[in-house]
């Protein structure tokens, strides 16, 4: 019943084949059991989830048919839950009990989905292991000596490791992509403003996108649908139409214009991740699409301008946590710095530190325009090479990551090191473009992540895309043997 | 040595919206701490702002009545400073790209003249909390109430060359702001406050010299105060060797002093940058050419029209217009009483304005009516009642005894017009002062007045003093 | 480019954070790798190009000016670390504006 998509969960719920409560209490189960080893989870909603699939059940039986009616899954730890712990992986947050709901969450309530838990993550969402959690590091259930990538992490894990039929997650310069591509699952980072940011913890306002890790895409077409949307109460959510990103699931790729740019597959790039993008991009050619050959020159300056941009928004977002109206005080203030600056320095890890300190340094006087404009003009050019080859073709396709998931430690000390495992993923977020990662095979028993990425809105079709290829392949039905 | 001395005011008048700049929460003013403070305006991890409409249509309106240009596309910027009433470690403002560019005030100079004033930009902010110092156990209460209020920030040109052109121009913007409804105007609850750059160079200089920032000055009275005890300040230093620091001080009105402001040390590093949660705003002309239309006749206008078509000095013009509402109690006198401007004028700014003042009441909640008053001019012009009576009538009125002609009704307070009667008093003044008469007709002149004093005296001030005059002049010649 | 250790001390103190010695000798080191990285962008012509702070390109939406919030005070001040007669404390503010 675990390694049942969303799609199945939901068949086996609507013919009376297992209660809400039934799955759920099996989740829950292989959450108690398992997650010792993997530490997914922050916090485990056990009571709360009896409750909302208790009541999944009797709406069932009144004749609700929302396809996400009963399905368990999890939450990041970024997505405020209004009575239950969202710590954001820090310290800082360690208290607080939110007392809002995100709009994402308050969205998948009502889709009558229940929520297991909220999953472990980077501090803030700050980095690309996981390990820069104040609940401790995630392991990789494909090699628990390995990380699991972030920084959703957790939620890649978790759904990986069959504990969760999917998680929600968030993306700001690959957050969900890599975690996703590291695990071996589906990950989906819809558009900037398609999904609401209110009630998600902010780290990069300009970059942060929430979306889906699910196993299939059919599944994140089914999450995307509750998901996504205009919401009010954020001023950068777009207001345009939310298709039934499961109605065109099945439409044919043929004649398909997918571009394979030429940066995405030169140095650095691990060459068994390369081979098996390679025989992913026969398949496509099996069901008719056609390779173009293209060019995205700037993609190199996307670190560069992503460690300028994304850390100097994080640095007046995060100014906010000074132990006045919430979370972490330190003990015996004697004067209001020292009350600022060790409730901060006490409840901020390392790596948040580390980037308040970047995004201060690149804000500040004398240093605005040689940093920060100069990003933003770089961001406007890597833009512009995306349109340009939107031009030629309809979705771009390359690896997610240049190498599989790295020993816990491996780069902890290193953080350029670090920073570069996003060089695939960070130009979509400054490009605010959707993008998908899907396996497409293993490389020494450790899942290969490959990216699609579409134009502005084009969720429906990189899923149809993904689809397609899920349908003839089976590397998203992988199970990590430990946890089969 | 002669010194001029350079002012720049900052003005930042809250405007009158209901609810705040980026919030749903309630701005009235004085209620419980905290109790209108939503979670926006607490800075909660993942809350985000929406822009109020109200707030900019009010800095458009500002910007047409200084005539600015308004710009199609402006940006919301954030200020980096750490503040414990500052919840977001930020204040949402506008930087590089304010909503209002440059723009200009006509101030009245003393000899009835105009100066402009430039303004070089306006710029919509949020508004920070407050911290009371008043004592928690040694600890400082924090009050975010007012956290997220919108603010319009006026700034002008350092054009103003003395206190009194500093406070002239205060007043235009202040009549300015009022008239346009957007501020209320409260300098005492700190809706409209002024921040005063001051410097000074010798005359004939072009540079400018160092400029310190005066801050907390809440009243007309205390900035001029304020910026006097900084002039002489900043040339007793130059004079005796020293040099002027760029600083912000603080006015103490108790002291009159300004002193430097401490822990400020890392203030002017706020990297700026534009608000990631916000999109840039976008004015369109008809956007503008909507505000335009709504736009009521503002005070330089008004003072033009005033001085125009009822004749009235540019100083008690630019006095009537200063608030809109004493502009339009003087155009109602005006008309009830028949067109006697000037007379309406001196009651407006004399007898009324003083018993307001007595009373501290203002003319919207005056006692006396713009329509009594009216009537009570045309009293005075039709002559049915003297000046002197009439002022007697004002309190009377005053005191809601009922309209002017119940008054002069039961008063019995009508003017004597009648010849005979005046020849007959004045007759009857020669038979009982005959000693008088004879020393005013030795050339004792000065005995004229005793002679009108006693005639109103026996009418009890109701008789007309120009028939009176002429009565009297003809019979002691 | 490198930082110095005084340029660590500044920026930390801007940004509110506590660092000992061992970790202004380590942010600093970092910081300047990062930097170097950085750096890159500088050889970049970036004549006419306009700068963008969003991948969207929409203006700002305004809502209607309602009062929309109700007081929710005791729920907030739930989470706060010391609040008394309704206000948030924090030591003594010194002086302020």
């Amino acid at each position: 019943m675990h390694n049942k998509t969303i799609a199945q969960l939901a068949n086996e719920l609507s013919t009376n084949r297992i209660s809400s409560v039934e799955l759920t209490q099996l989740f829950l189960d292989r959450i108690n059991r398992l997650d010792n080893t993997l530490n997914s989870f922050i916090t485990i909603t056990t009571e709360k989830a009896l409750q909302e699939a208790a009541k999944a059940d009797s709406l069932r039986a009144a004749g609700n048919t929302n396809p996400l009616l009963g399905i368990p899954l999890a939450q990041k730890d970024i997505f405020c839950t209004q009575g239950i712990k969202t710590s954001c992986g820090s310290r800082m947050l360690d208290n607080f009990i939110a007392p809002y709901d995100a709009t994402s969450v308050i969205q998948l309530q009502q889709a009558g989905t229940v929520l297991l838990g909220k999953t472990n993550m980077d501090e803030f969402a700050m980095g690309s292991s996981n390990e820069n959690s104040y609940y401790g590091p995630v392991k990789n259930p494909w090699d628990t000596r390995c990380v699991p990538g972030g920084s959703s992490g957790g939620s890649a894990a978790a759904v990986a490791a069959r504990l969760t039929p999917a998680a929600t997650a968030t993306d700001t310069g690959g957050s969900i992509r890599q975690p996703a591509a590291l695990c071996g699952i589906t990950g989906l980072k819809p558009t900037y403003g398609r999904i609401s940011r209110y009630g998600m913890i902010a780290f990069a306002s300009s970059l942060d996108q929430a979306g889906t890790m699910t196993k299939t895409a059919e599944d994140a077409a089914i999450l995307l649908n509750a998901m996504a949307g205009f919401d009010e109460r954020d001023s950068t959510s777009v207001n345009t139409p939310v298709p039934d990103y499961t109605a065109s699931l099945n439409d044919s790729l043929q004649g398909l214009r997918i571009g394979m740019p030429k940066e995405f597959f030169g140095e650095g790039l691990n060459s068994d991740i390369a081979e098996a993008i390679q025989a992913a991009m026969k398949e496509y050619e099996n069901l008719g699409a056609k390779l173009i050959d293209i060019e995205l020159p700037n993609t190199g300056l996307s670190i560069p301008a992503y460690y300028v941009i994304a850390p100097a928004e994080c640095s007046s977002n995060l100014a906010r946590y000074d132990g006045v109206r919430y979370g972490y005080r330190c003990k015996n203030p004697v004067n209001l710095e020292d009350l600022y600056k060790r409730s901060r320095s006490e409840g901020f890890g390392k790596e948040v530190k580390r980037r308040i300190m970047i995004g201060t340094y690149v804000l500040s006087a004398g240093f605005y325009d040689a940093y920060y404009l100069k990003a933003q003009k770089i961001r406007h050019l890597i833009s512009q090479d995306f349109a340009e080859a939107f031009k030629k073709v309809d979705i771009i396709i390359g690896p997610t990551t240049p190498s599989p998931a790295f020993a816990i430690g491996e780069k902890s000390n290193d953080p350029v090191s670090m920073y570069l495992s996003d060089i695939y993923t960070i130009a979509v977020n400054l490009a605010g473009l959707p993008g998908v990662s899907i396996p497409v095979g293993f490389t020494k028993n450790l899942p290969i992540g490959m990216q699609l990425i579409g134009p502005l809105f084009s969720e429906a079709r990189l899923l149809n895309a993904a689809h397609r290829y899920q349908k003839i392949t089976d590397w998203h039905a992988k199970t990590p043997e430990e946890f089969n | 040595m002669e010194w001029e001395i350079v002012i720049g005011l900052e003005v930042h008048a809250q405007l009158v919206t209901k609810s705040k700049i980026f919030s749903g929460a309630s701005t009235a003013f004085g209620a419980d701490p905290n109790t209108q403070a939503c979670a926006i305006d607490l800075g909660f991890p993942g809350i985000l702002p929406v822009l109020n409409k109200e707030a900019t249509t009010m800095a458009i309106k500002l910007g047409l009545g200084i005539h600015a240009e308004i710009a199609a596309r402006s940006v919301f910027a954030r200020k980096n400073y750490f503040y414990p009433d500052l919840p977001k470690g930020y204040q949402i403002s506008q930087f590089e790209l304010p909503i209002v560019g440059k723009g200009y005030l006509d101030i009245l100079m003393e000899d009835g003249t105009t100066k402009r004033i430039g303004i070089t930009r306006a710029h919509l902010e949020e508004d920070a909390g407050k911290s009371l110092h008043e004592d928690f156990n040694g600890k400082t209460g924090i009050d975010l109430n007012r956290a997220g209020i919108p603010l319009l920030e006026i700034v002008s040109e350092p054009d103003m060359r003395s206190a009194k052109e500093a406070i002239a121009y205060l007043k235009a913007l202040h009549a300015l702001v009022r008239y346009l409804d957007i501020c209320d105007g409260n300098m005492q609850e700190g809706s409209f406050r002024c921040d005063a750059n001051v410097s000074i160079r010798k005359k004939g200089e072009t540079r400018y010299g160092t400029r310190t920032e005066l801050k907390n000055i809440n009243s007309f009275r205390f900035v001029e105060r304020a910026i006097n005890y900084e002039v002489e300040r900043q040339i007793a230093l130059i004079e005796n060797g020293g040099k002027v620091i760029q600083e912000t001080r603080l006015y103490d009105p108790n002291k009159n002093e300004t002193r430097p402001m401490r822990g400020k040390e890392e203030a002017n590093d706020y990297r700026y940058f534009p608000d990631p949660d916000l999109l840039p705003l976008v004015i369109t002309e008809e956007q503008i050419a909507a505000v335009r239309s709504q736009l009521p006749e503002l005070p330089q206008q008004k003072r033009q029209r005033f001085i125009d078509a009822y004749g009235l000095s540019p100083y008690d013009a630019n006095v009537l217009v200063s608030n809109r509402a004493t502009a339009t109690y003087f155009e109602t006198v005006v008309t009830t009483s028949n067109n006697q401007p000037k007379l309406s004028a001196n009651w407006v700014m004399g007898e009324l304005s003083a018993a307001l003042n007595k009373a501290n009441i203002e003319i919207t909640d005056s006692p006396v009516t713009a329509e009594q008053l009216g009537q009570l001019i045309l009293r005075i012009s039709d002559n049915t009642i003297s000046g002197k009576i009439a002022k007697s009538i004002f309190e009377a009125l005053w005191n809601k005894e009922g309209d002017v002609d119940h008054i002069i009704e039961k008063r019995g307070l009508k003017q004597v017009t009648d010849t005979g009667a005046i020849e007959s008093l004045v007759d009857s003044l020669i038979a009982k002062y005959p000693d008088k008469v004879a020393e005013y007709r030795a050339g004792k002149e000065k005995l004229f007045g005793f002679f009108v004093g006693q005639a109103m005296k026996e009418s009890g001030g109701k008789i007309n003093p120009q028939q009176l005059n002429e009565w009297l002049k003809k019979k002691l010649a | 480019m490198s930082l110095t250790t005084a340029d660590t001390k500044k920026i930390a103190q801007l940004a509110k954070l506590n660092l000992n010695e061992e970790e202004v000798a380590l942010y600093t080191t970092q910081l300047s790798d990062i930097f170097n990285t950085i750096s890159q962008m500088s050889a970049v012509n970036t004549q006419g190009i306009e700068p963008i702070a969003h991948s969207i390109e929409l203006g700002q939406r305004v809502r209607p000016d309602q009062v929309t919030e109700i007081n929710q005070r005791d729920t907030f001040q739930r989470l706060a670390p010391d609040v008394e007669a309704g206000l948030y404390l924090v030591p003594k503010v010194i002086e302020t504006e």
